[in-house]
């Protein structure tokens, strides 16, 4: 290695990530960060995490950039051509199996954890988490990447179900905060995604519009400038 | 009972089965050669009316400088143009590749390139390679449905921002966006910008150097400004001139042969000139 060329230049671009979906009375959030690092530089400060598949299924990406924007890529396609031949939007299952499908038959060349969520008629709102080696569980809750780890004790205590939409959405915003604010690899914006009956609905949440915990300084009181 | 064969179709990508020898070899002593790499900073933005692109121009092999003026802007389309950092032969090449695919596709088509179009090729080659084509690249264009920017990784995957810096010199040249970037710039903003991004590269990093290189791309056409800015010119040599009078080598021996004489064909036909 050059002395001059430093790791982040050859590094692999991965999403250190937090990402999750809950189910909530009516349909699915999705939320995110936005953080995509080389190493330890961070790449790009503000990509979307989430990805839509089709109208009505919507994927979280984890892991390896190249590798999940193939999978959902391909997984779009399908979901496209499936779409046309069956005549009727595709369900959250059938999405969800299809991106299970491409993870598990080439686990050993994939790094990517994944979380497909949507809307359809027959289950209404579905989350199915789909982790590395390609397991697909349908939960009512999933989370995922690395700053998930910071996040299974709280999820487990404050997690109810059938929360309204704002309930929900708060909920989910809370906990990608949170998980920001231990894990080195997520940070910049929290982004979410709302898919019910009505349609999709998404949004984005500033540094200063995130709740603040424990020790953490407001933002207009800066340190540098005080 | 009969025994079947599957026939797979040949699977494209990287056979590694070279690579292999190569370790070996490594591990016996044999020196491996030092690639040419474009060490670089490479950026690029989008203003008011459409994207501008620079890049520095060194290219090293190692710690030499192998090329002092280099161009790292490469063509791809009428309309689209692309940056690139790495290793000098793959981004010449995956370029030059993409650029010739483009032109089939318009002549398919008969519709002018996306910019869309240009990412899918690069990064599904990219892919394919898992990584061992090194071409870290930004590529910019405008086409009928607007401006565009993209950052493109050796692995594959990409991003598509309103202002992007790859190669060893981007933490220095996004100091200098993150700081001083605004949407909607006009393009003499814009240009500043960019000039100062390349510049905090070819002054901070040591795999940048020489000179500014631009392209500013709009609905109108492209603009190729080649050595736009020169912060490094060859100022150290003497003015009179470099010259040596006789005696100031010493000569050790000296034998002069004539050249020899003109070839005349004397038999046969001399070859005939088209």
């Amino acid at each position: 290695m050059e002395p001059m060329a430093g790791e982040w230049t050859s590094a692999a671009h991965s999403m250190g990530t937090t990402i999750m979906a809950v189910e909530y009375n009516g349909g699915v959030i999705l939320g995110a960060d936005s953080r995509t690092t080389t190493g330890v530089y961070v790449a790009n400060r503000a990509s979307d995490k989430i990805t839509q598949l089709t109208d009505n299924v919507y994927l979280c990406r984890s892991g390896s950039a190249a590798d999940t924007q193939v999978v959902s890529d391909y997984v779009r396609y399908f979901l496209n051509q499936h779409t046309i031949q069956l005549g009727r939007e595709a369900t959250v299952k059938t999405a969800a199996t299809l991106v299970k499908e491409l993870a598990y038959q080439n686990k050993s060349f994939l790094q990517a954890g994944m979380i497909v969520a949507g809307w359809d008629k027959y289950d209404g709102g579905s989350v199915y988490a789909v982790p590395l080696g390609g397991t697909l569980l349908r939960l009512p809750f999933a989370t995922g990447g690395s700053g998930s780890s910071y996040l299974y004790g709280f999820l487990d205590q404050a997690w109810r179900p059938q929360m309204s939409k704002d309930e929900a959405e708060r909920f989910v915003v809370k906990s990608i905060a949170l998980a920001i604010a231990r894990d080195g690899a997520s940070g910049g914006v929290v982004r979410t995604v709302t898919v019910n009956e009505h349609g999709v609905e998404r949004n984005f949440f500033a540094g200063d519009k995130l709740p603040l915990f424990h020790e953490e300084i407001p933002p207009g009181r800066n340190s540098l400038l005080a | 009972m009969t025994k079947t064969t599957i026939d797979l179709p040949p699977k494209g990508g990287f056979s590694f089965d070279l690579c292999r020898r190569n370790a070996f070899l490594e591990s016996q002593g044999t020196k491996m050669p030092k690639f040419r790499k474009t060490g670089t900073t490479i950026v690029g933005l989008i203003f008011k009316d459409g994207v501008i692109l620079g890049a520095d121009t060194r290219a090293t092999e190692g710690e030499i400088v192998c090329d002092k003026n280099c161009e790292k802007i490469h063509y791809l389309a009428p309309n689209i143009s692309c940056c690139g950092a790495g290793t000098a032969a793959d981004t010449e090449n995956v370029t030059d590749m993409v650029s010739s695919q483009l032109e089939l596709h318009r002549y398919a088509t008969g519709r002018d390139s996306r910019v869309v179009t240009a990412l899918t090729m690069l990064k599904s080659h990219l892919f394919g390679y898992q990584g061992a084509v090194s071409a870290a690249l930004v590529l910019g264009g405008v086409d009928v449905t607007g401006p565009h920017l993209h950052a493109v990784y050796p692995h594959g995957s990409t991003d598509t921002l309103p202002f992007a810096t790859m190669g060893s010199g981007s933490l220095a040249a996004m100091a200098m966006f993150e700081s001083r970037f605004k949407e909607g710039m006009t393009r003499e903003e814009g240009i500043e910008v960019v000039c100062a991004a390349i510049c905090a590269g070819i002054f901070n990093d040591l795999g940048s150097g020489s000179n500014v290189d631009l392209c500013v791309i709009t609905k109108g056409g492209k603009e190729y400004l080649r050595n736009y800015q020169q912060p490094n010119p060859r100022s150290y040599t003497h003015s009179k001139g470099y010259h040596f009078t006789s005696g100031h080598t010493a000569i050790l021996s000296s034998k002069i042969r004539a050249l020899r004489n003109q070839v005349r064909v004397v038999e046969g036909d001399a070859m005939e000139e088209e």
